[in-house]
């Protein structure tokens, strides 16, 4: 019974129209979300949150550093799932929201680069080293800048949503040969600072506003894919009736 | 009634395996007509390794140090541009739609195009490889490794730049495109091709990256056809 449910609703998010109505009703509350959380996580890890023993107050910086990495990451899954659904089941609004999320994604890597470089200055003492997750993250960028030029290179937009969704596949597959391999190729970096599995390497104060900000980012991130999805929407569909009502309003 | 039913059958029953061997003859036949797409990576190739001495330094002890990754990196470059041959001239004579009409899976012609691939650009990189190692100094116990790297590696290149030619076959000005495409996808190749000679010119042990790149030609050897034949479809599409 919950899985026809779950069927039938998968099925109506694929009417462009249906998405257009229901992302609107939700966007305020994204919205809101995230600027309350945002708000509070920033003034608390920026002030409040005690300063690093070892490296003072230059360590805030993972408070941005490490939500925009986390969200690069799961940008890249979420458009490639969404350029299998549209490969698989033909549904345009998944077409849509995978071209929505490339560009977002690419701002969060190319930010997760910056603020690593920032952090680098002090603590490595270069603003940039040939690390492995450095590398790979810059590795992600060309595939992000990689899925955006196929997009555009295309007349038709069939085309070219079908065709980043299997560059977006492909993208995938490799991200973990990538990581591997330049891990191994080169290992400077901490390893990972944030893991829901396992108890926090840092203390609960300096742990929760991170916590705070991990969610603040992907609520962002909802919102503004959303907001891009609909006029996605509004672009392609705007020979329909609905949207030509929507605009005579 | 039952006669050309049957007749229809007989002349469709050309197996999988003949149109692999029919493609392949078709397409080597091809390319020993228009040998350019032979030459030109392998001059490519050559030319670009040249620039490094011309470029950096010419000491023979730094040469020696940058060698394996001049090399590899040159070879990559060649197959890079050498990929425009892989299915462009089809596209523009039609015969690239006859290919995704015919019953069989695509997959497998698209296999067999890649090996003629390989076999025209890939191979005779891996051949002239040594010849240019000696003018780079290369020490010479990484010259075993460096044939073997390249041996395991080059078919992973052209495997994984068949998807990238298969994405913009249909498009105009695709050069800067497939780079942008295929460059990210073809680093672990690089790592570990360049990380097995290193490795061999300082006597260490090579087997663990000459079985990685072994396990990535292999991964792209499945996988690569399937998505490049997906590729095609909808390339052609428009």
């Amino acid at each position: 019974m919950a899985f026809d449910k779950f069927w039938a609703w998968f099925h109506r998010m694929g009417s462009p129209k249906w998405f257009y109505e229901i992302s609107g009703r939700w966007i305020p509350w994204f919205a809101t979300a995230t600027i309350v959380l945002l708000t509070v996580g920033a003034v608390w890890s920026l002030a409040f949150a005690p300063q690093d023993y070892q490296q003072g107050n230059s360590f805030r910086i993972i408070y941005i550093h490490v939500p925009a990495a986390i969200l690069a990451q799961s940008i890249f899954f979420s458009m490639a799932l969404c350029g299998a659904i549209g490969l698989i089941w033909k549904m345009k609004v998944a077409d849509m929201v995978a071209k929505s999320c490339a560009p977002i994604g690419a701002s969060m890597t190319f930010i997760a680069l910056f603020t690593g470089a920032v952090w680098g200055k002090p603590t490595w003492g270069a603003w940039w080293v040939w690390d492995a997750r450095l590398t790979s993250m810059l590795i992600l960028l060309f595939l992000y800048f990689g899925v955006i030029a196929l997009q555009s290179a295309f007349d038709s937009k069939q085309s070219a949503a079908r065709a980043s969704a299997i560059l977006s596949l492909v993208g995938v597959v490799n991200i973990p040969i990538i990581k591997y391999s330049v891990e191994w190729w080169n290992t400077l970096h901490q390893p990972a600072t944030f893991k829901l599995t396992e108890k926090p390497a840092m203390p609960m104060e300096m742990w929760l506003p991170l916590l705070i900000m991990v969610i603040g980012f992907y609520c962002f991130f909802a919102t503004v894919l959303m907001m891009r999805t609909r006029n996605e929407i509004l672009e392609r569909e705007k020979r329909t009736q609905w949207v030509q009502g929507l605009l005579s309003k | 009634m039952t006669e050309p039913v049957a007749m229809q059958t007989d002349s469709n029953a050309i197996s999988s395996w003949r149109a692999f061997i029919g493609t392949f003859k078709r397409d080597l036949l091809l390319v020993f007509r228009r040998r350019s797409d032979i030459v030109n990576p392998l001059l490519f190739f050559t030319i670009a390794v040249t620039l490094f001495p011309l470029g950096i330094s010419p000491d023979a002890v730094f040469l020696a140090q940058i060698a394996a990754g001049v090399l590899w990196v040159a070879a990559l470059l060649a197959t890079l541009l050498s990929l425009d041959s892989l299915f462009q001239q089809d596209m523009a004579d039609g015969s690239l739609e006859q290919l995704v009409i015919s019953p069989h899976p695509l997959a497998v012609l698209v296999l067999s195009k890649v090996l003629v691939h390989w076999l025209v650009t890939g191979l005779p990189l891996t051949l002239l490889a040594p010849l240019l190692a000696v003018m780079m100094f290369l020490p010479d116990a990484g010259f075993g490794t460096l044939f073997i790297s390249l041996l395991l590696g080059t078919p992973t290149l052209s495997l994984i730049g068949a998807i990238g030619a298969a994405l913009t076959v249909g498009l105009r000005r695709t050069g800067v495109l497939m780079t942008l495409l295929i460059l990210p996808l073809y680093i672990p190749v690089l790592i570990f091709g360049t990380g097995a000679v290193i490795s061999a010119s300082q006597g260490m042990a090579v087997t663990g990256h000459l079985a990685i790149l072994g396990a990535l030609f292999l991964v792209a050897l499945v996988s690569a056809p399937l998505a490049a034949g997906a590729a095609l479809k909808i390339s052609l599409n428009g």
